[in-house]
């Protein structure tokens, strides 16, 4: 059987909120440092900062021929208008990562998980609102299980600019806590 | 000195520009003149860091005309050059694209095709500029356009491009899509030994006999200005000294027919297709660039329904695999063509397709066609 294996994952939200870099730290620990196939594909307006923008990764165990998310498992999404775009579009049973301060307007959804990680507030709590993204990381590792979460961690620190490796692992596991302390409850 | 060295070898996990660059490194490219445009800016981005670390040179210039003109200076200098744009640009550069064939220049331009025509769609895909790249600048001439389907092959046809610059003295195109360039994936660089690199064939005469364009099985050897050889090179039509020859028809014939002989009587060494299942399919999708990995995942779940269905995937595309294409049109029934635009390769598919029918899925925006979309069209055809 092809693509038993295949895991969809798409990240969406605006321009500057790190979407496509969480895309790609993701596709790297699956990649170099859980062995397995990924691929990282992004779209994104021409607007630097604010537009609506994507980032999707494949993970597979086989081969990876087409590679980009067609109905994905999991939907990490951070912002209102990347909510309403993509929040119907998720598989049957799949999973809905939602930061909810960025997104008031909620839909009644059926078949789907939904977790709330208020990660801009976290980030905002450590002063660090540029680390929403990894704090969303964290709870996305925590939620999903689908990576290892040292080979996260190393992917973190593969991707991030210099000297700031402190501060991106804090918030990753910042976001980690906090999604365990919600399947808990 | 270098800091990170010239050959990257191991596992990277990098995008489709990223490792372009780096294929353009290892091919011995040491001239890089570019307009940084959305989606080939990180290929400029990159190069402008990598190049000065490792002893090359890297210039951004104040547009795409003047950046193939450096590389045409820089190439005739005896430097391997590229430079590296997208649609806008690429129409800029189309003079002297010719001008670089005139005058038998090996250089590799990259065009990383986004939705046109105009400024377009900056950040969308597309593979609207096929017919541009074949037939962009004016008069008669043969090209040689490479389309990459994945983040190793951005990698491996880059060096592939300057191999084939270099061997037939033409400019050589990577032309690849905004997806394949932005995206991440996992490629291996190999060890140097791996690694075939081809230089232009220098004169083996002395500077007073040379004749720079006096061919040598089609192409002529190259001095480099600055070797001794003294040599003219222009865009009018010149004769075997490179002195123009405006008036004699005899010329022209010989040059031009050259110019597109070099290319013609080689193309079996140039042509590089990928056979996927072809042997009993009765519907055949040709497709290239992204297109080719939704089209295989299409034709694998076509075959778990029991349809022969099989893939020819187009990594030359000009000189176009006539051949190629004429041979799967003998056995299936069908083709199936879905490119990102509104029907350009699939004509060149229908010239040799002959009798065979040929079925055209156009593509525009955002995303390719889903494997689905193929796959309903080889359900619906077979």
């Amino acid at each position: 059987m092809v693509n038993i294996m295949r895991i969809e994952i798409r990240f969406a939200g605006f321009g500057g909120q790190g979407i496509i870099k969480s895309g790609i730290i993701t596709a790297a620990a699956a990649c170099l440092y859980s062995q397995k196939n990924a691929v990282q594909t992004q779209s994104y307006g021409p607007e630097s900062r604010g537009g609506a923008c994507k980032s999707e990764v494949v993970i597979s165990e086989e081969e990876i021929d087409f590679p980009k998310v067609v109905e994905p498992d999991v939907l990490v999404v951070m912002s209102q208008h990347a909510y309403n775009e993509y929040v119907e579009r998720v598989k049957q049973g799949g999973t809905i990562i939602m930061d909810p301060n960025m997104i008031p307007h909620e839909k009644e959804l059926q078949n789907v998980n939904v977790f709330h990680v208020p990660a801009t507030k976290i980030a905002e709590e450590m002063q660090r609102k540029i680390v929403a993204n990894i704090v969303m990381l964290g709870a996305f590792v925590a939620i999903t299980g689908i990576l290892d979460k040292d080979a996260v961690k190393e992917s973190i620190k593969a991707n991030i600019p210099k000297g700031t490796e402190e501060l991106n692992l804090h918030a990753f596991e910042k976001g980690f806590e906090y999604a365990k302390n919600l399947l808990k409850s | 000195m270098s800091k990170k060295g010239v050959l990257l070898t191991g596992a990277h996990f990098m995008n489709g520009d990223i490792a372009c660059a780096e294929g353009a490194i290892v091919a011995g490219c040491r001239f890089f003149a570019g307009y940084p445009i959305t989606p080939a800016t990180e290929i400029a981005e990159h190069l402008s860091e990598r190049m000065p670390e490792i002893g090359r040179i890297y210039i951004q210039m104040e547009d795409e005309i003047a950046s193939i003109a450096a590389v045409i200076g820089a190439s005739y200098a005896g430097l391997k050059a590229m430079t590296a744009t997208s649609g806008p640009g690429f129409s800029l550069m189309q003079e002297n694209i010719g001008l670089a064939i005139m005058t038998e220049t090996p250089c590799v331009i990259v065009d990383i095709m986004r939705g046109g025509p105009s400024t377009g769609q900056p950040t969308m895909p597309g593979q609207q500029d096929v017919m541009q790249a074949r037939w962009g600048s004016h008069g008669d001439y043969e090209i040689i356009a490479l389309a990459p389907s994945s983040v190793q092959e951005m990698f491996d046809l880059t060096i592939d491009a300057f191999n084939l610059a270099e061997t037939y003295r033409v400019p050589t195109l990577l032309l690849a899509d905004e997806i394949v360039a932005h995206m991440w994936e996992k490629i291996v660089i190999p060890t140097a030994e791996k690694i075939r690199i081809v230089n232009r064939k220098k004169p083996n005469v002395s500077p007073e006999e040379y004749l720079p364009f006096m061919p040598d099985d089609l192409v002529p050897p190259m001095a480099c200005f600055g070797e001794g050889y003294r040599f003219h090179a222009t865009g009018l039509t010149h004769d075997e000294h490179g002195y123009p020859k405006t008036s004699s028809s005899e010329v022209q014939e010989r040059l031009v027919k050259r110019l597109c002989e070099k290319i013609r009587r080689n193309e079996d060494k140039i042509m590089r297709v990928e056979e996927v299942m072809l042997d009993d399919a009765d519907v055949v999708v040709v497709a290239y660039g992204i297109v080719a990995r939704a089209a295989l995942s299409a034709v694998r779940k076509a075959r778990e329904m029991g349809i022969k269905a099989g893939l020819l995937r187009l990594i030359t595309l000009w000189p176009f695999p006539q051949n190629h294409v004429a041979k799967i049109a003998g056995s299936a029934k069908r083709i199936i063509v879905p490119e990102m635009n509104c029907g350009q390769l699939v004509r060149e598919v229908e010239r040799a397709a002959k009798e065979t029918s040929v079925v055209f899925l156009s593509k525009l925006g955002e995303e390719p066609h889903t494997p689905m979309e193929i796959l309903e069209a080889i359900r619906r055809n077979s």
